[in-house]
């Protein structure tokens, strides 16, 4: 990577933010960024990269930008934004409010009055950088609907007129589960290995961890902190779950040697620092679960007892089915297989978690625990019905056939 | 990564114009080329006569066919294009809003197919 390259990836994010502020319109901003750039591979490789390369940048791009409204006006276009973007308070290197302006950006890509389907495709352009085909790779979306959606949510914003700022703190909360859902499911999109090239999946959960910490580090609220802990905690594993054929090693089988000591450790600190904040957030409940199974040197030695209550807790923020299937699987590894079948098929006899394949799954396997083999290949089987994804699939044929035996 | 910008016009959208009209539109046009080179997105751009000018050539049991470009049937025609570098869909939309007869006809923006080269794999 060349050192602009090297910037691109750090800074243009960044850079972006600052210059929608300053110029008030997204297109004219990415117009000014790819012309900051422009120059800077000009002229860095002569003078070298400045000490401060993102005020450069800048200090670049508005100054190119200026320039050609100035141009434009020339041909009969109006050019009244030039007096209000040169008034514009903005010294180079005052590192502060540049930190801002990119809190500021991700609340207005998250801002309700966009789609939600549009607020995560236009943060993860915008905020995290990455261009419209990795964002329809990483969805499985065709560019050409992923590029619509994004023109669409950018009108929005200019028909609206939605103001680049950090909500009053009156609003803060709510206008932070926002964003700090698209975070959650950029983090999921990246970490589900559903589809993708795995190159970008990484890069999502990675930007995910930066967006975060952005927040985290500019508005240390407990949903925040929360929510850090938990990508933090689940990231670290990564590299454990995916054997090299791609195949999705479960939990009890990772070799747990690859696992992040570190980032666990800065997960685990950042749950006790999220814990003792009122109220306790869902996130954070989620990481303290993760940092119980990261805790364990042994699939065997796993705090189940300790599971199972948090899933108590968690219920009780966040009653989705989905809670009450996992808390149904950790009540099994407390109490046995029959507790937590009799947990599964109450759960499955509601309908909601009907189509679920992990509902199923969890099933076949308790089935197969208890020794019901017969039955644990046809939950398998149902399972295997809503299964598309390749190495899920490859999972549980092995399984049916292993019963078979 | 490389996107063309097919500009499509529809035959009565200079029916209006006068000499003045025609004369600015071609000088915003080539303003427009030249700030895209000043940008670095600037591949090649290229306007076209009209399609009455035009002659179809097909090759069927090795024996050439001509036959006159299908102007009449069709309500659209191809006008021109330009081929730009940009970064991703989104950028090479924002390029495209931009050229002036954007205003007037539709651009198409497709994305360049490179022909995997078996020779250089």
């Amino acid at each position: 990577m060349t050192d602009i390259e090297a910037v691109w990836r750090h800074e243009s994010g960044r850079v972006l933010a600052t210059l929608i502020r300053l110029l008030g319109d997204f297109d004219q901003a990415e117009e000014a960024l790819h012309d900051a750039f422009l120059a800077a591979s000009k002229q860095w490789p002569k003078t070298g990269v400045p000490a401060n390369p993102r005020a450069w940048l800048v200090s670049a791009g508005r100054f190119k930008a200026i320039d050609r409204i100035r141009r434009r006006a020339k041909f009969g276009e109006i050019a009244r934004e030039i007096a209000a973007i040169e008034e514009e308070a903005w010294m180079p290197g005052d590192a502060e409010p540049i930190a801002d302006d990119a809190l500021r950006l991700i609340f207005t890509c998250c801002h309700p009055e966009i789609p939600a389907d549009a607020r995560i495709a236009l943060t993860l352009r915008e905020v995290a950088g990455l261009t419209t085909e990795e964002i329809a790779a990483a969805f499985l979306a065709r560019t050409p609907a992923i590029a619509q959606r994004i023109v669409r949510a950018k009108n929005r914003i200019r028909e609206l007129a939605l103001p680049y700022e950090v909500p009053e703190p009156d609003q803060l909360t709510e206008r932070l589960d926002a964003v700090l859902h698209v975070i959650y499911l950029v983090f999921n999109e990246g970490y589900s290995a559903s589809h993708g090239e795995a190159a970008i999946r990484g890069e999502l959960c990675a930007e995910a961890i930066r967006l975060c910490r952005q927040l985290v580090e500019l508005r240390p609220e407990p949903d925040a902190l929360g929510l850090l802990a938990l990508l933090l905690l689940q990231d670290a594993r990564r590299a454990a779950r995916v054997a090299p054929e791609g195949d999705i090693v479960l939990l009890a089988d990772q070799d747990r040697s690859l696992w992040d000591r570190a980032q666990v450790a800065e997960g685990t600190a950042l749950v006790r620092r999220a814990f003792a904040q009122q109220p306790v957030a869902a996130y954070t409940i989620e990481a303290a679960i993760a940092a119980v199974h990261c805790a364990a040197e042994s699939a065997g030695e796993t705090d189940w007892a300790e599971i199972a209550a948090l899933y108590d807790l968690l219920r009780r923020a966040d009653s989705s089915p989905v809670v009450e299937l996992n808390r149904a699987v950790a009540i099994a590894m407390r109490d046995g297989p029959e507790a937590g079948l009799a947990l599964v098929e109450a759960l499955l006899a509601r309908g909601e978690l009907g189509r679920f394949r992990y509902a199923h799954a969890a099933r076949a396997d308790l089935l197969r625990r208890l020794g019901r083999h017969a039955e644990a290949r046809a939950a398998y089987g149902t399972a295997l019905q809503f299964t598309e994804q390749e190495a899920e699939r490859r999972f549980l044929a092995g399984r049916i056939r292993a019963l078979a035996n | 990564m490389r996107y063309v910008c097919l500009v499509h016009m529809g035959h009565d959208i200079f029916k209006d114009f006068t000499e003045a009209d025609g004369r600015q539109l071609d000088r915003d046009s080539l303003d427009y080329d030249r700030e895209l080179e000043a940008a670095g997105h600037f591949v090649a751009a290229q306007a076209l006569q009209g399609p009455e000018s035009a002659v179809l050539v097909k090759v069927r049991n090795g024996e050439i066919s001509t036959t006159d470009g299908p102007f009449s049937e069709t309500k659209e025609y191809l006008g021109g294009f330009i081929l730009v570098e940009a970064r991703d869909m989104n950028e090479a939309i924002r390029i495209a809003a931009g050229i002036p007869l954007a205003k007037l006809g539709t651009i198409e923006v497709r994305p360049i197919y490179t022909i995997p080269d078996p020779e250089r794999p």
